[in-house]
């Protein structure tokens, strides 16, 4: 296990040193999914909804939609049957007007609860907000992403666009240098993908259990050796709204499932 | 550097790793782990003291998976699945895991078909022996080697 | 209440297998593993698995640690008439699901 690591580390070393010429950003043509890296096996898992582990989340969010809190109203008295959340994931992170800057889903799932049904927000990568964002994302499964068609999002999605290309952490690596670079090559026995969020919530077979887009950027921070981004930084948001406008027009696939 | 340094420095790695996350780190603590050995004496519990032949199943796994936590298997017999011939139960056995089995399963000729899919945890790089016991009485083998490879950046900063 | 996730054809034909698959929402905590800070985590997983169909017993297994986690399973059967298959998880610290489907056979 140590030797991999090992390995995986003068391999990261070894990017470091080569990216050294300048990032080019993947022409929209060559776009693929994080998918199109998987094992035929785990694009199987994927595709079968009656055999994706990332379903079961999405049957806890069908509870969750219909549940009345003691005071306040359930999810579906005020937007109906979760099927009326079609469009939605695919659209975030989105501007909020009253805040004056984007949230995420998981943010507006939060909001939604603060504001119009008394109740505490719930804690990040907690069981239920995972299970609420899995069945609204589902319900744009299929759906090309739309993010950061608001252009009071563009200030925001540049700054996340510095983030995604500036050098950082011990190993001195930009997100570019792995994902715009490299991602034809593997890291250890790990492909390195072009960084698509395209069905988050995943299930991860990694963390068997539905995670986050924040989750898997905080595992590639850790991966750098630079200190991750708290759930509610600013930064955090503007990455995501990167990454998702970056993605803009492919095909959400959440609940997706991935190594 | 002396054995005991090295542990307590990656011991101190992973509570970094942990406090980072805000969350509970976890480590693997050896050397708990089935071997050949084992695994040869789980398969005798089973067959119990029976000839195991080579044949009749079909063990179909990844062989190289990309993670261990999670890898799909199916294993099928052939068996007419008759009243008079059929397949009574198939058991999974592995090397390397901390126990040798992995699953047993009871199924009769009502099955019509004798196969059985799931997903499973492989620690390591290793061999797994799928055993069918059949209707005679009879016991037959497949094995499959598969290769599990470790993901480049987790949440463990070991 | 645990979730789960099943899969039977709503109808079938006399005579012809059927692919059941099943998925359960659980940690399956092996009982092999320690915190940073040393303590053992136990065990907590489900131990046995069992579909009947219109009450007869047509599929029984036994698990352990090595089933991953949110445990997926499909196994065939021969539909015979139509009726309801049950479904029951059995495992450590009393767990104890049950889950059921119809099957129209004509």
């Amino acid at each position: 296990m140590k030797r991999l690591r090992n390995i995986s580390l003068s391999l990261l070393a070894v990017i470091a040193f080569t990216s050294l010429i300048e990032a080019a950003e993947i022409a929209p043509g060559e776009r693929r999914s994080g998918a199109s890296f998987m094992s035929v096996e785990t694009q199987a898992m994927q595709n079968d909804a009656t055999a994706n582990p990332g379903m079961l989340g999405v049957l806890d969010g069908e509870v969750l939609w219909t549940r009345k809190p003691a005071a306040g109203r359930a999810c579906a008295d005020c937007h109906g049957d979760a099927s009326s959340m079609r469009g939605v994931a695919v659209r975030y992170p989105a501007f909020d007007d009253k805040l004056n800057r984007p949230v995420d889903l998981e943010q507006r799932v939060n909001l939604c609860r603060v504001d119009h049904q008394q109740l505490p927000p719930l804690a990040d990568e907690s069981r239920d907000l995972l299970a609420l964002t899995a069945l609204i994302g589902r319900q744009s499964q299929g759906m090309p992403i739309e993010t950061g068609a608001d252009s009071r999002l563009q200030a925001f999605i540049d700054k996340g666009r510095d983030a995604f290309m500036r050098r950082q952490g011990q190993l001195n690596l930009a997100c570019t240098n792995c994902h715009d670079d490299n991602w034809d090559k593997r890291l250890a026995g790990s492909a390195i993908t072009q960084a698509h969020p395209t069905g988050y919530p995943v299930y991860r077979l990694e963390w068997q259990g539905l995670g986050s887009l924040k989750r898997r950027l905080r595992n590639c921070m850790i991966g750098v050796r630079t200190q991750p981004y708290s759930a509610d930084a600013p930064e955090m948001v503007e990455l995501e709204l990167y990454l998702m406008s970056r993605a803009r027009g492919m095909a959400s696939e959440t609940p997706a499932v991935r190594p | 550097m002396a054995e005991s340094d090295r542990t307590t420095r990656r011991q101190f790695l992973a509570t970094a790793g942990g406090a980072a996350l805000g969350a509970v780190s976890l480590v693997h603590v050896g050397p708990v782990h089935a071997t050949p050995d084992t695994m040869k004496a789980a398969i005798r519990d089973i067959v119990n003291g029976a000839a195991v032949r080579p044949g009749k199943v079909k063990l179909d796994v990844p062989p190289l998976v990309e993670n261990g936590n999670t890898v799909p298997l199916t294993v099928t017999v052939t068996s007419p699945m008759s009243d008079a011939d059929h397949v009574v139960s198939i058991h999974i056995f592995n090397e390397k895991n901390p126990q040798p089995n992995v699953g047993n399963f009871y199924i009769s000729p009502r099955a019509g078909r004798a196969q059985i899919a799931m997903r499973i945890r492989l620690a390591d790089t290793q061999t797994l022996t799928a055993i069918a016991k059949l209707s005679d009485g009879s016991f037959w083998s497949a094995t499959a080697d598969v290769v599990v490879t470790l993901a480049a950046c987790t949440e463990e900063a070991t | 209440m645990a979730s789960a996730l099943i899969n039977v054809p709503a109808t079938a034909r006399r005579g012809d297998i059927i692919e059941i698959k099943t998925l359960m929402s659980h940690i399956m905590e092996t009982g092999f593993r320690h915190t940073v800070t040393g303590e053992a985590i136990p065990r907590n997983i489900i131990t046995n698995f069992t579909c009947r169909y219109n009450g007869d017993e047509v599929f029984r297994a036994d698990l352990f640690p090595a089933f991953s986690a949110n445990p997926f399973i499909s196994f065939f059967t021969v539909a015979t008439e139509s009726g309801k298959f049950e479904f029951q998880w059995i495992g450590d610290n009393g767990f104890q699901e049950t889950a059921s489907a119809s099957i129209t056979v004509t």
